[in-house]
């Protein structure tokens, strides 16, 4: 790993939204959708954020593009912290770090043709000359499985599967090189999905691109990831290489949503680790571990104490867990709590 | 409930060549085309498929909620043992949330915003079971107890906006089982849901499912989550239904290649897949135009001309397995030694 180039440093990154309330509209609270968020990405990897809703994997990698300004952190890109940027310097940047969202519906303006969708980003880069940028429509559209023929179609002429090749098109269209893919195959049907997932593959190996994939699919961040964070409201409770954080992983959350995936074999009986209840708001997140309301490990210390980020025996290197107990529960001296 | 049980049927829903078909001003789309399936008694059947499969048309017309300009073609829905068809407007209410109830994917757009908990549960009791307001909201208390909402007696008298997602699906389950219906019809039950929050509500229906000894229909792309709940598994493809098995069967030893198609395109958390997925290629035509022969050939690696021109029937071999596909029939004119598990291409 220590030979790999660090593309993009996140340090300490805060994402508080305000609530505000009362006559005089004041902040009255705050959303801490992600709080103290911490990780790098190497040039040339793909590093996948897994969670459940409201988790903050996608805010965290909004904040990291500045579509929402961050409430605190720094987030380096090639060594320039980019949020000390003002907007014209950030512009430049933006030419670098490009996103593919969720829904190929509603993120491609239906009033566009697909060239028009294309070129605006090389318009506003100038990425592209104007001369040459006919002919980079071709080619991007080759390169993501479409048919030249159909730059001049609209959005609404293509289907689900189609319109997300605009959206990796667009994204690709500035030779960007960091995708932030926020569930860019979750709205797709497996079949189409299975299609895209190696387009994206076969393009990281053309472009030498690095990605932050974000998604709550865990059978899908396996096929595609070098490495894997796992937040919980707003933290990260696990980061790991793709083959510890599925073989050997240490996070009793981690460990519960492996378990809760539905498997299609029918023949291996597996044994769940029910969570009870809901994740709590992230207005007021628990105290201590903000997994201990739903942990059966919890203790009186997961209650008070924040757990940090930590290796220990038997882990692979860069491989964290934030869990109080960790090697208690591997060795098994420390049982899951039984609640009445 | 109606008097003693009727225990002449076997099968608690019976659907036999059923048609529902959208008309546009030039254009029919046959949406669900000639689907035929059976749920025994107690069993849990799980109907799988993309977007435009027809499972949800399919689930639709058995409750007869298929409106203008859809259309309700032809076939029977013997529901035990009774043609749904043939029954009245007045009828079908008597049996919607009271013998057949259903489940909707958004728990966020099917519950009512401008009532309460309570309220929306207590309805089925005072419409179907005469019941006044004070008995259904005690009923209502019940159900969100079965249902495992904690503080049942607060949660009653809250509206949805003060439930999270699980919850509200929660409240949707003690709405549709009010009433002890046979037959639980779930759309999409969990695909709204987180994975952890997804296992507690498969854990509920299953718990229930048996408690209550009553049939399920599920309709789901999950091919996980069916692997989990369901007996018998009916797989789709454009208004067809091209394999229909038993769960163990269908995951040990898939049949049809669009079903063997589906499961190597999934990637398992489980499991490496080394280098690219298995992929179908292309995409499900459109309903406006399709195939001449069968739905699938266009995509299928082992069409022949045989698959292109003519359309395969849903045979049914010795163990009550039934398959859609040339390949198993006589008449096959293609590679005798077929493997379908040996897959020749992988676009991309």
């Amino acid at each position: 790993m220590s030979d790999q180039k660090v593309l993009l440093k996140v340090n300490e990154l805060k994402q508080y939204f305000p609530i505000k309330g009362g006559i005089f509209g004041r902040t009255v609270n705050h959303v801490k959708a992600v709080d103290d968020v911490s990780f790098e990405i190497f040039e040339g990897e793909t590093l996948s954020i897994v969670g459940e809703s409201g988790c903050g994997k996608s805010t965290t990698g909004r904040a990291i593009l500045r579509l929402d300004e961050p409430t605190a952190g720094e987030v380096e890109f090639d060594n320039t912290n980019i949020l000390e940027l003002d907007k014209k310097e950030m512009n430049k940047f933006r030419k670098d770090m490009q996103i593919i969202f969720q829904d190929p519906y509603a993120s491609i303006n239906p009033r566009h043709t697909v060239r028009q969708i294309l070129t605006e980003a090389m318009e506003i880069q100038n990425a592209v000359p104007k001369k040459e940028r006919n002919d980079r429509v071709k080619e991007l559209m080759d390169t993501v499985g479409l048919g030249p023929h159909q730059a001049d179609r609209y959005p609404h002429e293509f289907s689900g599967g189609q319109r997300q090749r605009i959206g990796i098109a667009r994204a690709l269209s500035v030779n960007p090189r960091l995708i932030i893919a926020d569930e860019a195959v979750s709205a797709l049907d497996v079949s189409i999905q299975a299609q895209v997932i190696n387009l994206l593959k076969k393009l990281q190996r053309e472009f030498k691109l690095t990605y932050l994939f974000i998604s709550h699919d865990l059978g899908v961040v396996r096929h595609i990831s070098d490495r894997i964070i796992v937040m919980y409201l707003g933290k990260i409770v696990e980061i790991a290489d793709k083959n510890s954080l599925f073989t050997n992983n240490m996070h009793p959350y981690t460990k519960a949503l492996l378990s809760a995936i539905p498997s299609t074999d029918v023949e291996k009986k597996k044994e769940r680790i029910m969570l009870k209840g809901d994740v709590p708001s992230p207005i007021d997140p628990p105290e201590g571990c903000r997994f201990h309301t739903r942990c059966p490990f919890a203790t009186d210390l997961c209650r008070t104490k924040v757990p940090e980020l930590r290796n220990t025996e038997g882990m692979k290197d860069g491989h964290r867990a934030a869990c109080h107990h960790m090697e208690a529960i591997r060795s098994g001296e420390h049982q899951a709590q039984v609640h009445a | 409930m109606t008097g003693a049980p009727d225990t002449s049927y076997d099968n608690i829903l019976e659907i036999k060549n059923l048609q529902t078909s959208f008309f546009t001003k030039d254009l029919e789309v046959k949406a669900v085309d000639g689907v035929s399936f059976s749920i025994p008694k107690g069993k849990v059947l799980g109907v799988v498929g993309e977007s435009g499969s027809g499972k949800s048309i399919t689930s639709l017309s058995i409750l007869r909620l298929i409106e203008e300009p859809g259309k309700v073609k032809g076939g029977e829905i013997l529901f035990k043992g009774e043609n749904l068809l043939n029954k009245s407007e007045a009828q079908m209410r008597k049996i919607r949330g009271n013998e057949i109830s259903m489940i909707f994917q958004e728990p966020m757009t099917s519950l009512n915003p401008t009532f309460t908990v309570g309220q929306q549960i207590g309805e089925s009791f005072r419409i179907h079971q005469g019941l006044s307001k004070k008995e259904a909201k005690k009923k209502s208390v019940d159900m969100l107890k079965l249902v495992g909402i904690p503080s049942p007696e607060k949660r009653v008298d809250q509206y949805p906006f003060e439930l999270s997602g699980g919850m509200r699906q929660r409240v949707m389950i003690a709405i549709a089982l009010a009433c002890n219906p046979d037959l639980l019809i779930a759309d999409e039950p969990t695909t709204a849901l987180d994975v952890t929050i997804q296992a507690q509500i498969l854990d509920l229906m299953k718990d229930l499912q048996k408690k209550l000894d009553m049939g399920i229909l599920l309709i789901t792309h999950d091919l996980g989550v069916v692997a989990e709940t369901c007996d018998y598994v009916a797989v789709m493809y454009c208004g067809k239904v091209v394999e229909f098995t038993d769960k163990k069967t269908l995951f040990t030893e898939p049949k049809h290649p669009y079903t063997v198609g589906l499961m190597e395109s999934i990637p398992q958390y489980d499991q490496d897949v080394e280098g690219d997925l298995a992929v179908i290629k292309g995409s499900v035509p459109s309903p406006a135009d399709m195939p001449k022969g069968c739905r699938f050939a266009p995509r299928c690696p082992f069409a022949t001309d045989l698959c292109r021109n003519k359309l395969p029937d849903l045979e049914t071999d010795e163990d009550g397995n039934q398959i859609r596909c040339w390949i198993y029939s006589d008449e096959w004119d293609g590679d005798p030694e077929v493997n379908v598990y040996e897959r020749s291409e992988s676009t991309s």
